[in-house]
């Protein structure tokens, strides 16, 4: 089934709020081998000046994948997602996220571009804190294969 | 008080290398990955599903490779000081059971913005002497 190009400008959430542990920065600090003491160690975040661990940056995309699932599910986009290979992904940060954050997020169906049995869908999902103020943006290109 | 662990930009010039370094990864790390972020995708630990959809084998998560890349980076600019960091996923990393894909990462200052007192890292991470991201782009906040 082919991936609907109608779909652009779709928005979906926000959702729950995800909460940001310690233990979730560590362990995923751990898994992308970042070294910095301010992953893992309150006393040396705060003395950076931070309130909390702080989380790597690529942290970000726990909670973007979890909105973007919904594009994914979503039987009108028409996503295969036995078909599809990430293509690219891009993190903007207004600040990094630390521990204690709960993090909402919105995402939005920028575009969706077919050639040679190939789209590219392209989702943003904006990632705000419980102020409603803007934490950072994850933009995300998957490559869905429509071919038979 | 508090002590910025971000990079000093007087000084800073465009080519320098700012970090290096190598990264073994094992059926370990991906399973390790997988439970740290979430994602289940069994291309990256059950072989006969990679296989089933034409892949050599089980390969790492794209993420993973990125989320290296982030570590060696910030490793130089200091935890929290990426406000921006971009790629594009050219190539798969076979990982093999036993043993390991040897990913290298390679840091490069390739721009420095003044004004915002910026600097725009370029990134070189290859397996197997083959580039596996294109335009691995972060921008680091200076003091």
């Amino acid at each position: 089934m082919p991936v609907n190009p109608d779909a652009v400008g779709r928005e979906y959430g926000p959702f729950e709020p995800y909460e940001v542990t310690r233990v979730k920065i560590r362990e995923f600090a751990d898994a992308v081998d970042a070294r910095s003491g301010a992953h893992y160690d309150v006393a040396v975040a705060r003395a950076e000046g931070y309130a909390d661990l702080v989380a790597p940056s690529t942290f970000a995309v726990i909670i973007a994948q979890k909105a973007e699932f919904h594009v994914v599910v979503d039987p009108e986009v028409g996503v295969d997602f036995s078909r599809v290979v990430h293509a690219e992904e891009r993190f903007t940060h207004v600040r990094p996220i630390v521990a204690g954050d709960e993090i909402s997020a919105t995402i939005h169906i920028d575009g969706i571009k077919q050639r040679a049995g190939i789209a590219m869908v392209t989702t943003r999902a904006e990632l705000a804190d419980s102020d409603g103020a803007p934490v950072a943006t994850v933009i995300s290109t998957l490559a869905v294969r429509e071919d038979a | 008080m508090t002590e910025s662990t971000s990079p000093t930009f007087a000084g800073l010039e465009v080519g320098q290398v700012v970090a290096e370094r190598e990264v073994a990864l094992t059926r370990d790390s991906l399973v390790r990955y997988a439970g740290a972020s979430g994602d289940f995708n069994p291309i990256h630990y059950n072989d006969v599903v990679a296989e089933g959809v034409g892949l050599p084998g089980v390969i790492a998560h794209g993420m993973l490779t990125m989320g290296v890349g982030a570590s060696v980076v910030e490793e130089w600019a200091g935890a929290g000081n990426v406000s921006d960091y971009q790629v594009r996923f050219t190539r798969p990393i076979p990982v093999p059971n036993p043993g390991e894909a040897v990913v290298a990462v390679r840091a490069v200052i390739g721009a420095l913005d003044e004004e915002r007192r910026t600097a725009r890292v370029d990134l070189t991470v290859e397996h197997d002497g083959a580039k596996v991201l294109g335009k691995a782009q972060a921008v680091v906040d200076c003091d």
